[in-house]
């Protein structure tokens, strides 16, 4: 299928004080027309700053790409300046944030909040806007949608703040949608609803996502493709079921094994990580997984392994795929379901 | 399971606050239910729904607006001297969700944790004292040279580990424990299950274990209770809830939560509940739940349902399990 954005060796960066955090340490990845492309990884291993740097909302200083490309319909979005990317924010590629009850304006009716773009990206006059933000209420599923835009954000809930910002979001028909953990202030039943919802509108409208979450079960849901990163890098990538049923990096196993299967009994203990991440101030030379990895050889921690082509989709960046290294079979825990 | 003694027991347990212009919100209205000595009883529920409420009424952070909460035999709530008092706060002890937000980022963690040391008086010594931090710092599996550091200077996984070691610091019974998990990473909420389990096994501790990540409950829980805008709606053995759910808001919980296996989630029959949670300020009259239930019938509207034994330890709210109106 047809690329639409394509990242090629992205480094982003932090200026502290400190000294340089390297965040993001060497991305490359791509995203089709229409589907949906997960990054799944913990706090601190770059998932948002990727997705940041896409957008360019990664304040500079103190942050900054140091390196690579962000191409997206011919061009290369770390090259442009603010007055370019505004025209692309919002109209090409639109962002949905982790925070519903922060990421409104709580002095604006939400009305006036959908219809910003509007005017703006597609010179529609008041009233036009003014209909095609009722309508894309109704998209999103707000009843009443006719009294609703004219009320505040405070005078929503949770869930359905999501869902505004999923129509403003959504209003001038981006080709890409970046969703940054767009259910995890939410409870289980909202979030139902919510990712119900996004894959409704993606079949409509064929828009491409980025979702980036920490929840495996969410990924398993919604997305067709997914890339886990660790330490600012990608360690794995792949069709979600290579990812859940054939994952070949042990930092993939490991957060497989660590969640609880809800059909097994509680008797036995979850599989821990042992450890925490690296600490990106002072990035590991080698494998960043290493120091964690229960699988550690001597190459792993001095040098970075390569990516290893599994398949045509899945890619592998471990040196236990290196034909010279032992055999090591997956943990147990780390099967998923009734996977072969 | 032998007999089973119970160590704490709520009784119609009331915690109303209020709202100004006569208005109440009714957090936690009516309920009932016991803690058996060395369980883990897990509390799960959507935001709002009162289990964070219940757990601190429990402990008295919270005055009860109504009912009664016993532990080992003796009320919590009743009129205690100062010194009786403190005596009783050695029994229960609690871990906070945010270990940022709950750790003094002024004080050591070495003071942080002997706190509660100092206050009952357990330590002779300074040495005393400092050997009883570096024992409980190697228990929660850090090391003695942390005990000279600030808060800052520990990740979240650590923070909460510190959280357990100031808990566990006046030896405690019984630990209610609210989301210890919840703002941890995957790969870390693993690690401090483990040890919570590992110290309970180690000590005998009796958990109330409160959080909306259903699969991790279930996990570390002997029984769980199901809330909902206040009322607790179904109760049982942690098994039997995930393998045979009575109530209808626990079967849409339970199938609302993604599973991390894409076959199975593209091929499971989910039941989306339409709406949202309604305020417990005006909660609806009779079942709170009949508003978004897919099986809502004329009587949830007018009658509150019984809490009852549908089958055996197995607690629910339902008309739909209510024989009275089967026969009627």
């Amino acid at each position: 299928m047809e690329k639409i954005l394509e990242l090629k060796n992205l480094h982003v960066s932090f200026d502290t004080h400190g000294g340089e955090v390297e965040a993001v340490r060497g991305v490359s990845l791509d995203l089709k027309k229409g589907e949906t492309l997960a990054i799944v990884g913990e706090s601190g291993s770059g998932k948002s700053v990727t997705s940041k740097s896409i957008m360019r909302l990664i304040p500079n200083p103190p942050g900054r790409i140091k390196e690579g490309e962000i191409l997206f319909a011919g061009k290369d979005l770390a090259k442009l300046n603010e007055r370019q990317m505004q025209q692309i924010r919002g109209s090409e590629i639109s962002m949905i944030f982790q925070d519903p009850m922060t990421s409104l304006n709580p002095t604006m009716t939400i009305g006036k909040q959908i219809m910003e773009g509007l005017v703006i990206h597609q010179s529609m006059s008041k009233t036009q806007a003014r209909d095609r933000a009722i309508e894309l209420l109704k998209l999103v599923g707000i009843p009443n949608a006719e009294a609703r835009v004219k009320q505040y954000p405070h005078q929503f809930s949770g869930g359905m703040r999501q869902r505004v910002v999923i129509a403003i979001a959504l209003a001038c028909n981006p080709k890409i949608l970046i969703a940054d953990e767009p259910t995890t202030a939410l409870d289980v039943t909202i979030q139902a609803q919510i990712l119900d919802l996004m894959r409704d509108l993606q079949d409509k409208t064929g828009t491409a996502i980025i979702l980036i979450t920490h929840d495996l079960g969410v990924v398993a849901n919604s997305a067709q493709r997914v890339a886990v990163m660790y330490g600012g890098q990608i360690v794995e990538t792949g069709t979600v079921d290579e990812v859940f049923y054939k994952p070949e990096h042990p930092y993939t196993w490991g957060l497989l094994a660590s969640m609880p299967k809800i059909g097994s009994s509680g008797e036995d203990e979850l599989i821990a990580i042992p450890g925490s991440p690296p600490d990106l101030s002072d990035p590991p030379k080698g494998c960043p997984f290493a120091a964690r990895c229960p699988h550690v050889m001597k190459v792993c921690e001095d040098h970075m392994p390569e990516y290893t082509e599994l398949s045509g989709t899945q890619k592998t960046a471990c040196w236990l795929l290196d034909e010279r290294a032992p055999k090591v079979e997956k943990p147990e825990a780390a099967i998923v379901g009734g996977a072969k | 399971m032998a007999t089973r003694e119970k160590l704490v027991e709520v009784k119609n347990l009331k915690k109303y606050f209020n709202m100004g212009k006569g208005q109440q919100l009714k957090a936690v209205d009516d309920i009932s239910f016991d803690i058996y000595r060395g369980e883990t009883l897990g509390l799960v529920g959507e935001s709002g729904c009162g289990k964070s409420t219940t757990g601190r009424t429990i402990i008295r952070l919270y005055g009860a607006s109504g009912g009664e909460v016993t532990f080992d035999g003796e009320d919590v709530h009743g009129k205690k001297s100062k010194a009786k008092l403190k005596q009783f706060n050695r029994k229960m002890q609690m871990i906070f969700q945010d270990p940022y937000a709950s750790l003094n980022p002024r004080m050591i963690i070495k003071d942080i944790i002997a706190e509660g040391i100092d206050i009952h008086g357990l330590a002779k010594s300074k040495e005393e004292r400092l050997e009883k931090v570096h024992e409980l710092l190697e228990t929660v599996g850090l090391n003695k040279e942390h005990a000279g550091r600030y808060p800052h200077e520990f990740s979240g996984g650590q923070r909460q580990r510190i959280g357990i070691a100031r808990a566990l610091a006046v030896d405690p019974e019984f630990i209610i424990a609210d989301e210890p998990i919840s703002a941890l990473d995957v790969s870390i909420q693993a690690q401090v299950v483990n040890l919570m389990q590992k110290l309970q096994k180690e000590r005998g501790l009796t958990y109330l274990f409160i959080a909306h990540d259903l699969s991790m409950v279930k996990h570390i829980s002997d029984r769980v209770g199901v809330m909902y805008l206040g009322n607790m709606v179904e109760l049982t053995a942690s098994d039997d809830l995930y393998n045979e759910p009575l109530h209808p808001y626990t079967q849409a919980l339970l199938s609302a939560i993604p599973v991390p296996d894409p076959e199975l989630e593209r091929s499971r029959e989910r039941i989306i509940l339409e709406g949202d949670v309604p305020s417990p300020v005006s909660p609806p009259s009779g079942c709170r739940f009949r508003t978004r239930c897919p099986h809502a019938m004329d009587v949830c509207a007018k009658v509150v349902p019984k809490w009852q034994e549908a089958r055996e330890g197995h607690y629910v709210a339902c008309h739909l399990y209510d024989d009275e109106l089967k026969e009627s």
